[in-house]
């Protein structure tokens, strides 16, 4: 137990002291050395300019915030609303996916930046615009794992349900398939919770948003007006949102509908 | 007229093909209600496929297999089955396991864990209720798997090689408690194994099938009175007469 302990402590105290050592040589090389905060801000820049834009009254942080949440928002509930129906179809009815997977690996391959121009010219300078581009970087991942969970589906479990009086299709689908799927189906999500949360940043310095907010947005401002530390605040909130996002869903996936599985995802 | 008879049944796989082969060819068979039917043979001689067919898993190439006077067309909870294979939902807790076939029913939630609670208590997991499979040992999930089934109440209970998985002490145990639930829950039981000795444990009759194609060998009352004892003479020379008909001679 003992050394459990100092297990422990370790786990903490070593990263810990592994962080506060690459700030204090980020600031000692940003102060010393480069000595430009256009070329290399220092922490404490970094810092300032975070305390200003979060509470300062011109700052935008919070309204940014909100609106990359949003645009991602937008873009995730798509590609779940159509990534997961496509993929059971297609995992389970061998005539849709031998219908839809050239189409789909056809598509697939275009980068989702790529889809920036259509997306403006169709859906305009709006929120649906970056939650598009969201959309098609989401949508593939959840699509392929939903596809692949249902192709690894154990035949036992179909048959057991079969001679259980699950014989149609649908209930088959709904109580067998799907929730053997979902662990499959999940990290299909948090893949493109990832891949998202990229595009976002993407869609937004490329203009495609409603204007004036946005995280990835506004750090391009910002870089247009050469205020460096405001951008590394911007990069350390997208990093710390993103891992934010993907701890939150791990811990409710673990916790509500992944309890019967031992490992975690 | 027996419960579940079987008529001239033949099975053929890939029919037409290079690769076809006769899996069953000219089954004839009558089952009692409440008796206990072990197939044995070697592999490949198509026990599995013959209870298969009966569960409805698969269908035969000519021929019929008739429980209670109808055709078996397709899968029906009349008929359960126990799988080799782990076969419980994973993502399920035991006793919803145990209701799985129930609530496809539409039996009412209260009906349900009325008979779940009989059927778990009937299998000796009460404590496990709550519990996900993969917190059960390999025993205990057959014997769940066992209870699943007979939540149903189907007429015949299909068993493929339900022990091959475990460890030999907990195989013999598991045969001790199947007869047990089998003598309690009174119902007509199909048994596949390869285990010549499991088959004169449990049986009333041991079907004796060979291979390529598949057919009836012989069929062998068993009328050692029950609880067998392994080590009794007669319960060995009745193994080594039926490991002898399997041409495997006296081992």
């Amino acid at each position: 137990m003992a050394s459990n302990k100092k297990d422990n402590l370790k786990r903490v105290l070593l990263p810990a002291a592994s962080i506060l050592i690459f700030i204090i040589i980020w600031q000692i090389v940003a102060e010393f050395y480069v000595n430009n905060p256009f070329l290399l801000p220092s922490f404490t820049d970094v810092i300032s300019a975070f305390l200003s834009m979060a509470f300062g009254p011109k700052g935008s942080l919070p309204k940014d915030l909100w609106y990359s949440l949003l645009h991602f928002a937008i873009g995730m509930v798509a590609a779940i609303i159509v990534g997961i129906p496509v993929g059971v179809a297609m995992g389970w009815f061998k005539d849709v996916d031998i219908a839809l997977n050239p189409l789909i690996e056809l598509i697939r391959p275009i980068p989702p930046l790529a889809w920036i121009p259509f997306a403006i010219i169709w859906f305009g300078l709006t929120n649906a615009a970056a939650g598009f581009i969201i959309f098609i970087g989401a949508v593939f991942p959840i699509l392929i794992n939903t596809y692949t969970g249902f192709r690894e589906v154990p035949k036992v479990f179909i048959e057991a349900g079969k001679v259980l009086g699950c014989t149609n299709n649908f209930s088959l689908i709904r109580r067998v398939a799907f929730p053997s799927a979902i662990p499959s189906i999940m990290s299909g999500i948090r893949i493109s919770m990832g891949v998202g949360w990229m595009c976002l940043v993407g869609a937004e310095i490329f203009g495609a948003g409603s204007g004036k907010y946005g995280l990835g947005k506004n750090l391009w401002t910002y870089y247009n007006l050469h205020q460096m530390p405001s951008v590394v605040v911007y990069m350390l909130i997208l990093g710390f949102i993103g891992i934010f996002i993907d701890l939150i869903f791990r811990h409710y996936v673990n916790k509500q509908m992944l309890k019967w599985r031992e490992e975690d995802l | 007229m027996s419960l579940l008879s079987i008529e001239n049944l033949r099975k053929v796989f890939s029919e037409g093909e290079t690769d076809e082969v006769v899996a069953l060819e000219g089954i004839n068979l009558e089952i009692e209600d409440e008796e206990f039917i072990c197939l044995v043979g070697p592999s490949g001689c198509g026990k599995t496929t013959l209870l298969r067919i009966v569960a409805g898993l698969d269908t035969p190439s000519s021929g019929v297999a008739l429980l209670a006077g109808n055709e078996i067309l397709g899968p029906d909870p009349e008929r359960g089955m126990v799988f080799q294979e782990y076969s419980l939902f994973p993502w399920l807790s035991v006793i919803d396991n145990i209701e799985f076939g129930l609530e496809m029913k539409g039996v009412s939630k209260k009906a349900r864990s009325e008979t779940s609670e009989k059927y778990l208590e009937l299998v000796g997991l009460k404590q496990f209720a709550g519990s996900f499979p993969h917190e059960l040992s390999g025993g205990m999930r057959q014997r769940v798997a066992i209870a699943r089934a007979l939540a149903n109440d189907p007429k015949v209970l299909l068993m493929d090689e339900p022990f091959g998985a475990l460890d030999a002490q907990t195989r013999n145990m598991m045969q001790k408690e199947l007869l047990e639930i089998w003598r309690r829950a009174k119902k007509t039981v199909i048994f596949v194994t390869h285990s010549v000795d499991e088959a004169v444990f449990l049986a009333d009759r041991i079907i004796i099938m060979s291979p390529r194609p598949g057919k009836i060998k012989e069929i062998v009352a068993v009328d050692i009175p029950r609880c067998r004892e392994r080590t009794a003479p007669e319960f060995a020379n009745l193994r080594k007469y039926v490991l002898s008909l399997m041409g495997e001679g006296t081992i």
